[in-house]
């Protein structure tokens, strides 16, 4: 058997699909993606799930066939979570130094660090992740590691992700139920992130839209940091839906509709044009008009793109994405959407590649596994860490790692 | 002895109404009426006047009240109105110059009734205007029947609502079957019935204490006139507490998350609301601003007016109460709510094409139009149909873009 501590499994339970993917470390410290797994997805509604036993059984499909693709035997996985219930905020953390020579110490970091998580959460919810972002001293920004500078008040900007705990409680029980243990559970929007930016990108600043079929996740990284997370859950699920109502036609023929026809923008040569839907026999049932198919899926794309767009205005984030805005998520895949994202966003539009690994080209080039092969990056990037501390106990280790979750 | 009147005479005097307290009459119409006004009879409501009124002079012996009221007369036979709407409204208007009578001197009269039946239908809207026709303020408080009561109290509660709406200056109204959501399966009837009126007495104690309660920030007995008078609205409510370090925004989350709000979107539809904190002594400026930072958030189109007052027996609990006014559907009424009842507004809204909109223009995400939701829920939303549904700004999202932007389809 393998040495499995190399095997690293990212599983992302989405709404329209769920996918597996194993990630190999090499030697050299690189990540080879050696499997892929995938099923439709059955009991998912919006991200979050509605029918724990079909789940469980479309997950088993899922990571039978990754683990023969890869030939290995996965014994845990770094969960993906999602849902309209996840929200992000910035929260700044201060701290007195109180030696007599002002030089700050690990210790204060640790402090600051503390004070930064201690928050207001509703009771119910439950922090995700905690990534700190800046330190500050005596307001003097820009500080990454201020351990040994000297200073009277060190300050530190966290960015927390919290979610209802018992809906993420949800499925790490079912994916445990499956004799599978959860090494951690990571925002899915976070992990695309980790998938598509390289480092240059996460410090001039960008933005990674996850359009999923349920939810459509945003984290904004800038100066290379987490600024600003969000979840609205509206994906390509409701483009379907949409077509359904609009063109009176079954949900499954306005999904086919969707794959076939769909665009993000009313294309010129759709004008007039329609299409007629046969039964099995090939009698024609009725005739679609193309432009009002492709206007229902663009005002529906237009809307989710102008919602993220004004929450970054919101916050003021929408002049520090000078690298762009990268697409993922089985929506992304709909022609036009890049046009449409540069009109709303008035940027540079590219849809995203798992750029930062290598591996099987097939799995990197697909949007719908950004997720899951982000979740793969992320554990590697842990497993990395925890090597290097490995002197430490474990649960001192635990301790150690939520100080510092996400490496630049 | 009356604590709250002691504070009272210490007041800086700024407007005549504050000199003295208002006069306030709370009247239970009904049994269910006066079974409210028993469970109001406490120290803090000493200074106001209790009367009853009731066609069943059985129930009317029992009641706790200063001023009682029968209306029975001879054609009833000492058996009340039966369930009958019709009986309770004849009844009041043979004795209309005594209700008005009864009324009179008021400032404010609340009227307190459960809808459904036969006495508290049927009496409250003619009391009503009767009240008002005597000068006063007429707020009303009423329950709607649980669903399981069945159609015709539902029915007879439905129109007895649309007179009183008319006939009263303000009305909250507490859909008893929305009180389901907050109890659990092993509630009793008796704590549900105690538990729902409950409710509407938190209502009660809300809009007292407005008018009595020594201010920081103080609300007028004018702000709270201004609030209802002439504008035959309806009203929400939402009463919360919340105490601990983190109590502000405890207390915002509850209020958004009320029941009796619709989970905020009656926030975004209403025109005009009223928020009054009252919290111990330690309540301080970051709070306030913090709460209503968040209620300003929330309803973008409304006028609001705030109030705030220490009490300090309330040690570190915060309790904000909030209310709610939507213009009733008057002529001139301009709330999103009214512009998608009518034909000839629905189609402008939103209906800019869609080159034209390809600038982002920098807006405050406060200032966002929000769109009425039609009352009747016609529109399916699908396999979205069962699941959460996906709010932003008051939109429900899981209906149709093109819907929602008013985008034809030929």
């Amino acid at each position: 058997m393998f040495d499995d501590g190399n095997i690293i499994a990212g599983l992302e339970i989405g709404t329209s699909k769920i996918c597996v993917v194993v990630g190999e470390l090499t030697t050299d410290g690189g990540l080879n993606i050696i499997g892929l797994g995938q099923s439709p997805s059955q009991g998912v509604r919006k991200g979050e799930i509605t029918d724990p036993q079909k789940v469980e059984e479309n997950l088993r499909t899922a990571m039978f066939e990754a683990e023969q693709m890869a030939d290995v035997e996965i014994r845990s996985v770094y969960l993906g979570v999602s849902g309209s219930h996840i929200r992000g905020f910035n929260n700044r953390g201060m701290h007195p130094v109180v030696s007599a020579d002002r030089e700050i110490s690990p210790d204060d970091v640790d402090d600051v660090l503390k004070n930064a998580k201690a928050i207001n959460l509703p009771a119910e919810n439950t922090v995700i992740h905690a990534v700190r972002q800046h330190f500050f001293i005596d307001g003097q920004d820009g500080v990454t590691n201020p351990i040994g500078m000297l200073g009277a008040r060190l300050e530190v900007d966290m960015h927390v992700i919290h979610g209802h705990a018992n809906r993420l409680q949800n499925a790490i029980r079912l994916v445990k139920a499956t004799s599978l243990e959860v090494e951690e559970i990571v925002f899915t929007g976070l992990a695309s992130a980790l998938a598509l930016l390289t480092n240059e990108q996460k410090e001039l600043g960008a933005l990674v839209i996850d359009i999923g079929g349920g939810t459509t996740e945003y984290v904004v990284f800038s100066d290379g940091v987490i600024r600003h997370s969000g979840v609205i859950a509206v994906g390509g699920d409701h483009v379907s839906n949409d077509l359904a109502y609009g063109l009176k036609v079954p949900l499954s023929r306005a999904e086919k509709l969707k794959l076939e026809h769909g665009s993000a923008l009313v294309a010129e040569a759709a004008k007039g044009q329609t299409i007629s839907i046969t039964n099995d026999l090939g009698l024609e049932l009725k005739r679609v008009n193309v432009e009002h198919l492709q206007r229902i899926a663009a005002l529906r794309l237009d809307e989710i793109l102008r919602l993220i767009a004004q929450d970054l205005e919101a916050v003021g984030l929408t002049d520090y994405l000078r690298a762009g805005v990268f697409l993922s998520g089985g929506t992304s895949r709909t022609p036009g959407l890049v046009p449409l994202a540069e009109n709303v966003f008035q940027m540079n539009v590219a849809p995203g590649h798992a750029t930062a690994i290598s591996g099987l080209t097939t799995a990197l080039d697909q949007p719908e596994f950004a997720a899951a092969i982000g979740l793969v990056k992320y554990g590697s990037l842990k497993s990395r860490r925890r090597e290097g501390k490995s002197l430490l106990p474990r649960g001192l280790r635990g301790m150690f790692d939520k100080f510092k979750i996400l490496p630049r | 002895m009356n604590p709250d009147q002691d504070n009272q005479a210490n007041l800086p005097v700024v407007g005549s109404e504050t000199l003295t307290l208002p006069v306030v009459k709370i009247i239970g119409v009904g049994n269910a009426g006066a079974e409210l006004l028993s469970a109001l009879a406490t120290p803090e409501f000493a200074a106001a006047q209790f009367i009853a009124v009731n066609t069943d002079a059985a129930a009317l012996a029992a009641s706790s009240a200063t001023v009682k009221i029968n209306l029975e007369n001879k054609l009833l036979r000492g058996l009340g109105t039966g369930g009958d709407p019709e009986r309770g409204q004849a009844l009041a208007e043979e004795q209309f110059s005594t209700l008005k009578s009864a009324c009179e001197g008021a400032k404010v009269v609340f009227i307190l009734a459960g809808l459904g039946g036969g006495a508290g239908s049927g009496i409250s809207p003619v009391l009503a205007k009767a009240a008002r026709e005597a000068g006063a303020l007429v707020l009303a408080f009423v329950m709607l029947p649980f669903d399981c009561e069945g159609n015709r109290r539902e029915a007879q509660a439905r129109a007895a609502l649309a007179q009183l709406k008319s006939a009263a200056d303000g009305v909250i109204c507490l859909p008893s079957q929305k009180i389901f959501k907050l109890i659990d399966e092993n509630t009793s009837l008796v704590e549900t019935f105690k538990f729902s009126g409950g409710f509407l007495l938190e209502g009660v104690r809300g809009v007292w204490q407005l008018l009595t309660r020594p201010g920081l920030i103080q609300v007028h007995f004018a702000d709270l006139r201004h609030l209802l008078h002439e504008r035959h609205a309806e009203n929400a409510f939402a009463f919360v507490e919340a105490s601990g370090p983190g109590r502000a925004r405890e207390a915002v989350e509850k209020i958004i998350s009320h029941p009796l709000l619709d989970d905020g979107r009656v926030l975004a539809e209403s025109d005009a609301v009223l928020v009054s904190l009252i919290a111990g002594k330690d309540l301080t400026m970051a709070e306030i601003n913090r709460v209503m930072e968040q209620v300003k958030r929330q309803c973008a189109h409304a006028q609001i007016i705030m109030g705030a007052a220490v009490d300090a027996a309330l040690k570190d609990k915060l309790c904000v109460t909030l209310i709610a006014a939507r213009q009733g559907p008057a002529p001139t009424s301009v709330t999103p709510r009214t512009e998608t009842h009518s034909p000839a507004t629905t189609t402008t809204i939103h209906r800019e094409p869609a080159a034209s909109r390809t600038v982002i223009k920098p807006r405050r995400p406060g200032n966002k139009a929000v769109q009425g939701q039609l009352p009747l829920s016609i529109i399916s939303k699908g396999r979205f149909d069962k699941s959460e549904p996906t709010k932003h700004n008051g939109e429900d999202l899981d209906i149709p873009t093109f819907i929602r932007r008013g985008v034809p389809l030929n």
